[in-house]
């Protein structure tokens, strides 16, 4: 022990160079960093964009142009053109006229949280259109809810209509085992993949509830130019 | 290997002169009637189901033993108790191309790779269900409701698939009292359960069989009581708290004991000699184990039956309780006593 | 580890000094693979290796900043000094990382999402660190490119035979291609992790088979 420290006493390292090294190094890397943000920034911007609206248009069939929507503090929905905070997305066909809204939901599905896009008609009070954004189902099983055609047949007319009073919705969401379906707001499971198409069925109840009425009370919002 | 087998025991070291062969012959006896049962309640298929899984066991071992150039260990019946219990924990449906596959993993994977019978961590049969489960989970939770008719008369075209070729679904699915249980809360009925007139793996459903087959066993004392004493023991106490804290949520302690493959890899699996603990106190610990991560799986976990994993899980640990209770030697002092 | 490592670089010491940069990229390629030899950056190896296109992806990736890093490494060789060294190289492949999730995302949203965090695990695979400490820093710039190339691609080789059999056997599909008829059965466990310990397990048999069976020709 007293050898090293003795000998690093005597041949102690000089740290001008290592400062030198290290700030030379860290600078010419932070520099380049910065170039390549900024040269891919707006490709991957982009290429996000396309994503999302691409979803939209998957639950919205026929959507021409979209808005975007944010939910104020004050339970508002104003139109906007940042994309912070809590958002919905409306679709409109050729003539302007309102399609229905897509709406981010999301919960814990058999693997991780499943995040998924649904598209609400207002005016009619239905779900017309699902999409999953983002899943970590199990291949092969789980992630049946993205390609099974008989399970994404139940979300083409989803009955979610409101009551009365347009405080919540009439009929709960409610999943059946697979084939079982016989009223409009029930989904029909997936055989094989239980655990995540009552997933589905319980993100789409939960939103639904939170957000119909909030929706169909301010519709005027999204017909208004 | 039969006449000389070492007894790595705790003492006493006097004991019965039982070999290895006749040990394993007599767990042969007390599975026949649970195979029997199987193939009365679910007809030809599982007749079939099972006679794959033995045969492939089997050959896969003598196969084994040929390419390393050692004798064929098939005479000690280890590997026909590996493929019966293997394909008593099958789907009656299970296609047997799949079937045979498993066979092969629960032997090539679950024991040669380790070194044989006396080496393997885990208990092959389960090695071979679980990766059967990963690998092909749809088939293996097609059930197959038991008494049918047809049961003797028609094979179904899903038993007899293609290889590598997805079974078609041709049954009426029949859930298991479990799965009835964490997708819709129905619960079975309980003497329905015992008889086994239920839907589930081919060996599991009859408990009445099962637990006569264990009771043989321990008669001939060639079987470790504790274990499943210790696991079904948890099972009752702990399902049994959570139903008096709420029966409207947690289902019974007779349904948790007579649902799925509890009673079988309780008395037939979790007792497997090489991959329990050797000490007395350690079987306890062990069974206790098992039964809690049972009802853990089962009531909270996201799949309707654990009973595998809980048993693997333990498997895996089972060196490290022996090591954590080893007796201390006598007249060492506690700092001694890990080397 | 540490005397294997050892052996491995004085080998490459004194081919350096004896043989051309061919011979670097050879090594890399075969018989000093990082993933069937020196069982180099397991992480990546068994978790993006569930697709072909995957595993090509994650493998030219890590390629890339294996390039890079060594060819900055080898340039500043005598300019960093031997006790900041590992923190600089860190520094440089950290950089390149940064890069290449960049690019991958101005490539392909889908593919950043599939590869997702092991992008930036990337910086801590050892293959990279431990090219740019054992070859990088003590040879020149050509046969670090070389030896890079090599071990670069050596990796997605072996990334890709993962890649290839599990994808054939879990999805049936060859590149999103699909193989065989349909109603083929897939073996789900072949994409889930477990899988990728399987497949490692059996290649690295078939390497060692091959490696014994040579030894006893020669």
């Amino acid at each position: 022990m007293t050898d090293t420290s003795q000998t690093q006493v005597l041949e102690r390292p000089k740290s001008t160079p290592m400062l030198k090294a290290m700030v030379g190094i860290g600078i010419a890397c932070g520099l380049l960093i910065v170039m390549t943000y900024e040269g891919t920034l707006p490709r991957i911007e982009r290429l996000k964009k396309e994503a999302l609206e691409q979803a939209i248009f998957r639950v919205l069939p026929g959507t021409v142009t979209t808005k975007t929507f944010l939910l104020s503090d004050a339970q508002k929905l104003e139109e906007t053109t940042s994309d912070e905070g809590t958002l919905v997305y409306a679709g409109y066909d050729g003539s302007g006229d309102l399609l229905g809204i897509a709406i981010e939901g999301s919960g814990q599905g058999y693997a991780d949280i499943i995040r998924i896009l649904y598209g609400y008609n207002p005016n009619t009070e239905k779900i017309i259109g699902f999409y999953v954004l983002e899943s970590k189902e199990t291949p092969g099983l789980g992630d049946k809810i993205e390609k099974d055609e008989s399970f994404l047949e139940n979300f083409v007319a989803l009955d979610v209509s409101l009551n009365g009073d347009l405080s919540t919705i009439q009929n709960e969401v409610v999943p059946v085992k697979a084939g079982a379906k016989e009223n409009p707001w029930e989904v029909d499971g997936i055989t094989g993949a239980t655990i995540s198409s009552r997933a589905i069925a319980n993100i789409m109840n939960e939103s639904i509830q939170y957000w119909g009425p909030l929706i169909v009370q301010q519709k005027e919002e999204f017909t208004a130019d | 290997m039969s006449s000389k087998t070492l007894n790595i025991s705790t003492s006493p070291h006097i004991i019965a002169n039982v070999s290895t062969d006749t040990i394993m012959l007599n767990v042969v006896y007390a599975l026949l009637p649970v195979a029997g049962f199987a193939v009365y309640s679910f007809g030809i298929n599982a007749l079939l189901v099972i006679l794959t899984t033995t045969i492939s066991a089997v050959g896969t071992e003598h196969y084994l033993c040929k390419l390393s150039k050692k004798e064929s260990t098939v005479g000690d019946w280890s590997a026909v108790i590996s493929g019966l219990l293997l394909g008593l924990t099958l789907p009656p449906t299970f296609p047997l191309w799949m079937a045979f596959f498993g066979g092969v993993i629960a032997i090539a994977l679950g024991k040669f790779i380790f070194g044989g019978l006396g080496y393997n961590v885990f208990n092959p049969a389960l090695v071979g269900r679980a990766v059967l489960q990963a690998a092909f989970p749809v088939a293996m939770t097609t059930w197959y409701p038991a008494m049918a008719l047809d049961r003797f008369s028609s094979i179904s075209t899903s038993v007899l698939s293609t290889p590598f070729m997805q079974p078609t679904v041709d049954v009426v699915s029949g859930a298991t009292p479990l799965s009835a249980f964490k997708f819709d809360n129905i619960i079975a009925d309980s003497s329905d359960m015992a008889l086994g007139l239920i839907s589930g793996s081919t060996g599991e459903t009859c408990a009445v069989l099962i637990l006569l087959g264990g009771i043989y066993l321990i008669i001939r004392k060639m079987m470790n009581w504790r274990i499943p004493v210790a696991i079904l023991g948890t099972v009752i106490v702990l399902s049994g708290i959570l139903y008096l804290v709420d029966p409207q949520i947690y289902p019974s302690p007779v349904f948790m004991l007579f649902s799925g493959g509890l009673m079988l890899g309780a008395i037939f699996m979790a007792t497997d000699m090489v991959a329990s603990p050797i000490t007395p106190l350690g079987v306890v610990v062990y069974g206790a184990i098992i039964g809690i991560l049972v009802v853990v799986i089962r009531i909270w976990g996201g799949l309707p039956e654990g009973v595998m994993y809980a048993i693997l899980l333990a498997n895996a640990i089972s060196p490290h309780i022996d090591n954590m209770i080893r007796l201390r030697v006598y007249g060492t002092s506690k700092q001694t006593k890990h080397d | 580890m540490s005397a294997e490592d050892k052996n491995i670089n004085q080998g490459s010491l004194q081919m350096a000094n004896a043989k051309p940069s061919t011979d670097e990229f050879i090594k890399g390629l075969w018989r000093d693979n990082p993933v069937f030899v020196q069982v180099l950056g397991m992480c990546p190896v068994l978790a993006v290796s569930n697709t072909a296109l995957n595993a090509l992806a994650m493998g030219l990736a890590t390629t890339f900043v294996l390039l890079m890093s060594n060819i900055l490494v080898s340039l500043l060789r005598n300019f960093i000094p031997k006790q900041v060294r590992i923190a600089s190289y860190i520094l440089i492949i950290a950089t390149f990382v940064t890069i290449t999730d960049y690019a991958i995302q101005a490539i392909s949203v889908e593919l950043h999402k599939s590869l997702g965090a092991f992008i930036s695990l990337i910086v801590v695979n050892c293959l990279i660190l431990s090219r740019a400490e054992a070859f990088a820093s003590k040879n020149t710039l050509g046969k670090s490119i070389a030896d890079a190339l090599g071990m670069g691609l050596g990796f997605v080789f072996a990334l890709f035979c993962l890649g290839a059999v599990r994808e054939i056997l879990g999805s049936g599909t060859f590149f999103d291609i699909a193989l065989f008829p349909s109603g083929f059965q897939e073996w789900v466990v072949m994409i889930l992790p477990a899988g990728g310990f399987f497949t490692l397990a059996i290649w690295l048999l078939i390497f060692n088979v091959f490696k014994e069976r040579k030894q006893k020709d020669e």
